[in-house]
């Protein structure tokens, strides 16, 4: 929670940093710089993931049952942001997925899409994730007494691993709880592939 | 866009022949820095696009309409999967 504050205070800064005009001209052309700070983002990334260890022991103690959570997560937030991109006809259909596909981890979904869709589709991709990552903070225990103890952690995306987990185990039990540190694993690792797919088109 | 691809699994080649060096684990940290400093310069390119600024309540109703289409679309199938394969026994 902390460290989410300090990303939108961060974000927020260079909003209004730029918004005064102040800020030297490097800074504000579609530089280099960040691209390549982006390069290096991407990179860590992998070597995350290349460096977990512990998903397939998961995987192997629960049986297959457990795959079924993240791909519940997954087809359920794909089908309902494609209905949704029916409602925006001023977007393209790949352009709403990929804001989707940022399930809640709004920080990276957000740097991507505004790297190749431009600043506007990034800024949606930002606030929409926020959105999804505090609507399971927010509302945690109205989503399991109507749809049960795995509906908050489908509905957290990539944010189980972290930030709603404290939530979740609350609310679901601490019986959750590795199912909840597996789902976020797997879908934060599966963001920016979609992205990569997504934002090809 | 491949290159996006590309450096994800050099990236994922690298981590995994060194996943067993002290200190591995911190790399989520390296991760949140370089984050704040993207987020920061997309601040700065959000404050100086007029454009996006002007349509930020637009953009605010997309935001929302997204999020919840995600969101309850993965509730309700969360709500399937709990009732067809973990309705009767606890998950161990």
């Amino acid at each position: 929670m902390k460290q989410s504050l300090l990303f939108l205070a961060l974000f927020a800064a260079g909003v209004l940093l730029s918004l005064t005009g102040r800020l030297p001209h490097f800074l504000l052309d579609g530089n280099d710089f960040s691209r390549w700070t982006l390069y290096l983002l991407l990179f860590l990334v992998g070597i995350q993931i290349g460096a977990s260890r512990g998903v397939f022991s998961i995987v192997r103690s629960f049986g297959f049952r457990i795959m079924l959570i993240p791909l519940a997560t997954t087809v359920g937030t794909f089908a309902g942001v494609a209905l949704v991109s029916f409602a925006l006809p001023g977007r393209t259909f790949f352009d709403v997925m990929s804001v989707g596909a940022g399930f809640a981890y709004y920080s990276l979904s957000s740097i991507l899409i505004s790297e190749y869709r431009g600043a506007e589709l990034g800024a949606v991709a930002l606030i929409a994730n926020i959105i999804r990552e505090f609507t399971v903070l927010v509302f945690a225990p109205w989503i399991v007494r109507y749809f049960g103890k795995l509906s908050p952690i489908c509905a957290g995306g990539a944010t189980t691993m972290d930030t709603t987990l404290p939530i979740i185990t609350r609310f679901s039990g601490s019986d959750y709880v590795v199912i909840a540190l597996f789902h976020g694993m797997l879908i934060d690792f599966s963001v920016p592939l979609w992205l990569g797919l997504f934002l090809s088109f | 866009m491949p290159i996006v691809l590309l450096i994800l699994i050099s990236g994922a080649v690298a981590g995994y022949f060194s996943r067993r060096l002290p200190g591995i684990e911190r790399i989520g940290s390296a991760i949140g820095i370089v984050i704040m400093l993207l987020l920061f310069f997309l601040g700065v390119s959000v404050g100086a696009n007029p454009n996006v600024v002007a349509k930020f309540h637009t953009l605010g109703i997309e935001a929302v309409l997204i999020a919840l289409g995600g969101t309850i679309g993965s509730i309700l199938c969360a709500w399937v999967v709990n009732r067809c394969f973990f309705n009767k026994e606890k998950p161990e």
